[in-house]
C-alpha cells in the first residue's frame, strides 16, 4: 500500500513535467509548417493573411530573379520555382499566382507594447499601495484594504474587458483623443489587472525587512519616507524587481481584457491610441476558423509567446525571487 | 538496549557527530543523557529508534542491540532495512518529543492510534487498552469524560501526558524521551517526572535532558556526553557526587554548559 | 523640508491605495448597475437560445467541476510527493516548473489542448475544455498543498513514525488532517479561479446556445458566451452579457470570501 501510494504521487508529480514538455513539443510540431515556410522572417513581417502575388518564372531560366515580395520562399538557384504547397491560387485572367502570407510582427509588437504600457501605468500605483499596506496603515486597515486588493485580483479577466470597453475606455478616449479600442486603452486596463498582483508581492517583500533594521533607523530620527527609501527598498529591492518581472510575465499572456480593448486589426499602430492586435488576441479570434498554414502561423505565435513568457517568468523566479529568499 | 562502539554521521557532513559510543540502557531503569548543547545526546537518542532514517543519507558504524524479551535474541537494529522491520522496531522502542505532538484527532483516537495501525480492531479491547494507558500516564481522571473531544484542547502538560499514553499503549520495551519537560511549566514537569519513575517498572527508559537537577532526581544511571564523545557513564549518584572525569566535574559544577 | 517630503510621499501612498480601491469600487458598481438592470429571474429558467443563462451557468459549473475532479487529486498527490517524499533535485525541479506553469498564458494551454484533444477527436468538446481547465488548476493545487504541508511541524511527522506508522499513513491520518483547513481554502480559491476563465475554453469547448449535458460536443460556457454576446451588435445581447458578468462576478467573489472566511475562523 505504501509503495502504491508513493508511486501514484510520483506519477502525479511527473505529470507536471510531462505536460510542460508536451506543450513545447506540441507547439513546435504544430508550428513547423509555418516555421519551415517563413523562418525568422515571421517575426519581422507585418503582413497577416495577405494575398501576395508571385510570378511564375520563365522555364529554365537560371538567372531569373524572381520577384519576391516579403515572406516568399523562392529558391533563386533552382531551375524551377518551388511553390509552397498551400494557399497558392491562380488568377486565371492574369495567369499569376498569389499566395497567402502570414507574418507575426504586428501581434508581437502589440503584445510587448501593451505590456509595457501596463507596467508603466501600474508600477507607481502598485508601489504606493504596497507601501501603504506594509508601512503606513494600522493593522486593521491594512488587513481590510489588503483583502479588497486581493478581491480585485480575483475578478475574472473578461469582466475587466467588459468594464474596460464600456466605461473606462470612453473616458480615456475623451481625455487623450483617438480610438476607444487601442493600444493605450488595452494597456491601461491590463495595468489595472496586474496592479493587485504587483502590490501584493511587493508588500510581502517589504515585510521581510527585519524590524530591528527599521527601528535602528527610526531611532536615529529618520522620517518614514527615509526609512522606506534608504532601508526597506534597498533591502527588498531584489524581491521587488522579481515581482515586477513576474507581473510582466503574466501580463504578456493576458487574453480576454485585451481582446475587448485592443481593436483586433493586424496593423502596426502609428500612434499610441491606434488599434492593433496582440498574440493572445490573434489566437483567440482566429483559431476556430483557421487551417493549414494560417493555423500553423497561429501556433507559431503561440510558441513565441510561450517561450517569451517562460523565459521572463523563469528569470523572475530564479534570479530575483530566489535571491530574495 | 546495548550500544556498542556506535558512530554516526549526518548526511552531507564530513565529521561524525557521534564517535565510538559504548553504553548500556539498563532494563527497567532510567538512563539519563546529559551534556551541553551540541554534544550529541539527542542524536544518540534518535538513533535508538532509527528516526534519523526519515532523512536519508546517514552513516552508521558499530552496533545498537535491542534485547528482544520475547525471543531472547539480541538484534542489531542498525541492520534493519525493510519497512516492516522498521515498524516493528518502533513498536518496541517508543519516543516522546520535546514539543507535545497531539495528533489532530480526539483524545481517544490519539491514544488508540498506535494500536489501530498495529492491527487491533476489537472495539472493547481498544477501549480497554486506551483506558489502561491513560491511567498509566496519570491522565485518565482528567479526560475520562471527554475522550471524544479534540486533543488540541488540552493544556501543554496534559498534551505531553497524552503523548506518553499514546506511546505506552503499544506496550513498548523501551521509551525514549527527548527533553520531555523543557517546554512545560514546573508543575507539569513534576507530574511527568513522577510518571517516569512509575513507568520504569515495566519499561526501560532513556531520557535526554539539559536539566541536571532533573537527571539527578529521577535517573538511575547517567551518561555525560561532550562534543560527540561519551565522557563518563556511571550510576547517577557517582556522576553527581563523585565524578571520575574532570570534564564531567566541570559540567556538573556549572563551569561550562 | 524633510518633513514636507515625508508628508508628500505618504500622501501619495495613501492616494495610490485609494486609486486601487476606487478601481475595485468602480468595477463592482458598474457590474451592479448594469447587471442588476438586466437581471430577472427568468434568466435562471431559460437557456441562451431563449435569452436566458441557465444552460451557461450549469455548463460552466460542470466544466469547472469536471476539471476539479481531475485537477485536485492530481495536484494534491503531486504536492504531497514533492513535500513528503521527494528530497532531491527532482522535487525542486517539479516545484519550480509548477510555479512557472501557474503564471503561464492560459491561451497557450488552450492551444495545446486544441492540438492534442480537439484535432484528434475531430471537434470541440466539453471534455477538451475541462482538460484545459484542469491543466490550469494543477499547478495552483500543487502550490497550495506544498505550502500548507510545509507548515506542519516536523515533530508531528516524527511522532507518527515513532509509533510505527508507515509513511503514507502518517501523511493521510496526521499531516493532511493538520493541514486540512489550508488545503481546503487553497482548493476553493483554485476553483474560483478556473470558473472565471475564458481563454482556455475559446476553442476547446467553445460554447452552446442549448442546454446539454453531452460533453462530447461543444459545451455551454458562461464566460465564452459573455465574449460572444458582447461582440454582437444587438443591445439585448449586450444587456445579457452584463447580467451574465454580474452573476459570474458575484459567484467568484462569493467563493473567494467563503474561502477567506474559513481560514479566518478556523485559525
Amino acid at each position: 500500500m505504501e509503495k502504491i501510494f508513493q508511486k501514484l504521487s510520483l506519477a502525479s508529480a511527473s505529470l507536471v513535467f510531462i505536460i510542460l514538455i508536451g506543450i513545447f513539443i506540441t507547439l513546435f510540431s504544430s508550428s513547423k509548417l509555418a516555421i519551415d515556410e517563413y523562418g525568422f522572417d515571421f517575426i519581422t513581417n507585418p503582413d497577416w493573411n495577405k494575398e501576395v502575388p508571385i510570378d511564375i518564372p520563365a522555364i529554365s531560366n537560371k538567372s531569373a530573379k524572381v520577384s519576391s515580395s516579403k515572406g516568399e520562399i523562392i529558391d533563386e538557384d533552382d531551375d524551377e520555382a518551388t511553390f509552397p504547397k498551400d494557399d497558392v491560387m491562380f488568377d486565371e485572367d492574369d495567369e499569376s499566382a498569389t499566395k497567402t502570407v502570414f507574418g507575426g510582427l504586428v501581434p508581437i509588437v502589440g503584445t510587448l507594447l501593451t505590456t509595457l504600457i501596463a507596467l508603466a501605468f501600474s508600477l507607481p500605483i502598485a508601489m504606493g499601495i504596497a507601501v501603504f499596506l506594509a508601512e503606513i496603515a494600522p493593522k486593521n486597515v491594512s488587513n481590510v484594504v489588503g483583502m479588497a486588493i486581493e478581491l480585485l485580483a480575483a475578478i475574472p479577466s473578461i469582466i475587466f474587458g467588459m468594464w474596460g470597453l464600456y466605461y473606462f475606455a470612453p473616458i480615456v478616449a475623451d481625455l487623450v483623443g483617438g480610438y476607444q479600442v487601442s493600444l493605450l486603452t488595452a494597456g491601461l486596463v491590463l495595468g489595472v489587472m496586474i496592479l493587485p498582483f504587483m502590490a501584493a508581492i511587493t508588500r510581502d517583500s517589504m515585510n521581510t525587512t527585519p524590524a530591528v533594521l527599521k527601528e535602528s533607523a527610526y531611532a536615529l530620527g529618520a522620517t518614514k519616507f527615509e526609512v522606506i527609501k534608504d532601508i526597506i527598498f534597498p533591502y527588498s529591492k531584489v524581491g521587488i524587481i522579481g515581482s515586477i518581472i513576474l507581473a510582466l510575465g503574466r501580463a504578456l499572456g493576458e487574453t480576454m481584457a485585451v481582446a475587448f480593448l485592443i481593436g483586433s486589426i493586424f496593423v502596426l499602430p502609428s500612434a499610441i491610441n491606434d488599434p492593433t492586435i496582440s498574440i493572445p488576441v490573434a489566437m483567440a479570434n482566429n483559431f476556430g476558423e483557421s487551417s493549414g498554414l494560417g493555423e500553423s502561423a497561429l501556433f507559431y505565435l503561440a510558441l513565441i509567446l510561450f517561450v517569451i513568457s517562460f523565459g521572463i517568468i523563469s528569470l523572475a523566479k530564479f534570479y530575483f525571487l530566489k535571491k530574495a529568499n | 538496549m546495548n550500544i556498542k562502539k556506535f558512530s554516526f554521521t549526518y548526511p552531507g557532513v564530513e565529521h561524525p557527530s557521534l564517535r565510538n559510543i559504548t553504553l548500556p540502557i539498563a532494563q527497567n531503569k532510567i538512563t539519563a543523557l546529559i551534556g551541553p548543547s551540541g554534544c550529541g545526546k539527542s542524536t544518540l537518542l534518535r538513533a535508538m529508534n532509527r528516526i534519523h532514517d526519515l532523512y536519508p543519507g546517514n552513516k552508521y558504524d558499530g552496533r545498537i542491540e535491542l534485547h528482544d524479551l520475547e525471543t531472547g535474541k539480541r538484534n542489531n537494529i542498525l541492520e534493519i532495512k525493510k519497512e516492516n522491520e522498521f515498524i516493528q522496531l518502533r513498536q518496541q522502542v517508543g519516543m516522546i518529543f520535546q514539543k507535545p505532538t497531539p495528533f489532530p484527532m480526539s483524545i481517544f483516537d490519539n491514544v488508540a492510534y498506535g494500536l489501530k495501525i498495529a492491527g487491533l480492531k476489537n472495539k472493547t479491547e481498544l477501549a480497554h487498552r486506551v483506558e489502561q494507558a491513560l491511567k498509566d500516564s496519570a491522565l485518565w481522571k482528567e479526560v475520562h469524560d471527554r475522550l471524544g473531544k479534540s486533543a488540541m484542547g488540552l493544556s501543554g502538560g496534559q498534551q505531553q501526558r497524552l503523548c506518553i499514553a499514546r506511546a505506552v499503549a503499544v506496550k513498548p520495551e523501551v521509551l525514549l524521551f527527548d527533553e520531555p519537560t523543557s517546554a512545560l511549566d514546573p508543575i507539569s514537569t513534576g507530574a511527568i517526572e513522577e510518571l517516569l519513575v512509575e513507568l520504569k517498572k515495566d519499561i526501560s527508559i532513556a531520557i535526554v535532558t539539559h536539566n541536571m537537577q532533573q537527571a539527578s532526581r529521577i535517573s538511575d544511571y547517567t551518561a555525560f556526553m561532550y562534543l560527540g564523545d561519551l565522557v563518563e557513564y556511571d550510576k547517577t549518584e557517582n556522576i553527581f557526587l563523585n565524578p571520575k572525569e574532570k570534564r564531567t566535574e566541570d559540567y556538573i559544577t556549572g563551569r561550562f554548559g | 523640508m524633510r518633513l514636507l517630503i515625508n508628508k508628500i510621499f505618504l500622501s501619495l501612498s495613501v492616494l495610490s491605495a485609494l486609486i486601487g480601491l476606487s478601481f475595485l469600487a468602480w468595477i463592482l458598481i458598474t457590474l451592479f448597475i448594469k447587471g442588476l438592470g438586466s437581471f430577472h429571474f427568468s434568466l435562471f429558467l431559460n437557456d441562451l437560445i431563449n435569452g436566458g443563462l441557465r444552460n451557461l451557468l450549469v455548463g460552466q459549473f460542470i466544466l469547472a467541476g469536471l476539471a476539479s475532479l481531475i485537477g485536485i487529486p492530481l495536484g494534491m498527490a503531486a504536492g504531497i510527493y514533492i513535500q513528503e517524499y521527494g528530497h532531491g533535485r527532482f522535487s525542486s525541479i517539479i516545484r519550480d516548473l509548477s510555479d512557472i506553469m501557474m503564471s503561464a498564458p492560459s491561451i497557450v494551454i488552450g492551444a495545446f489542448v486544441y492540438a492534442v484533444v480537439v484535432i484528434p477527436t475531430g471537434g470541440t468538446s466539453g471534455f477538451a475544455g475541462a482538460i484545459a481547465l484542469a491543466i490550469m488548476m494543477i499547478p495552483v493545487v500543487i502550490n497550495t498543498t506544498d505550502n500548507m504541508l510545509s507548515l506542519v511541524p516536523r515533530e508531528l511527522r516524527e511522532a507518527g513514525i515513532a509509533l510505527g506508522a508507515s509513511k503514507y499513513k502518517v501523511i493521510i491520518d496526521i499531516i493532511i488532517k493538520a493541514a486540512k483547513v489550508g488545503i481546503m481554502t487553497g482548493v476553493l480559491l483554485a476553483f474560483a479561479r478556473i470558473i472565471g476563465e475564458t481563454a482556455p475554453l475559446l476553442f476547446t469547448s467553445e460554447t452552446s446556445n442549448y442546454f446539454t449535458l453531452d460533453l462530447t460536443e461543444s459545451f455551454p460556457s458562461l464566460t465564452v458566451s459573455i465574449y460572444d454576446l458582447a461582440n454582437e451588435p444587438e443591445e439585448s445581447s449586450r444587456d445579457l452579457a452584463w447580467a451574465a458578468s454580474f452573476i459570474l462576478t458575484v459567484m467568484v467573489l462569493a467563493i473567494n470570501l467563503v474561502g477567506r472566511f474559513i481560514t479566518r475562523t478556523k485559525k
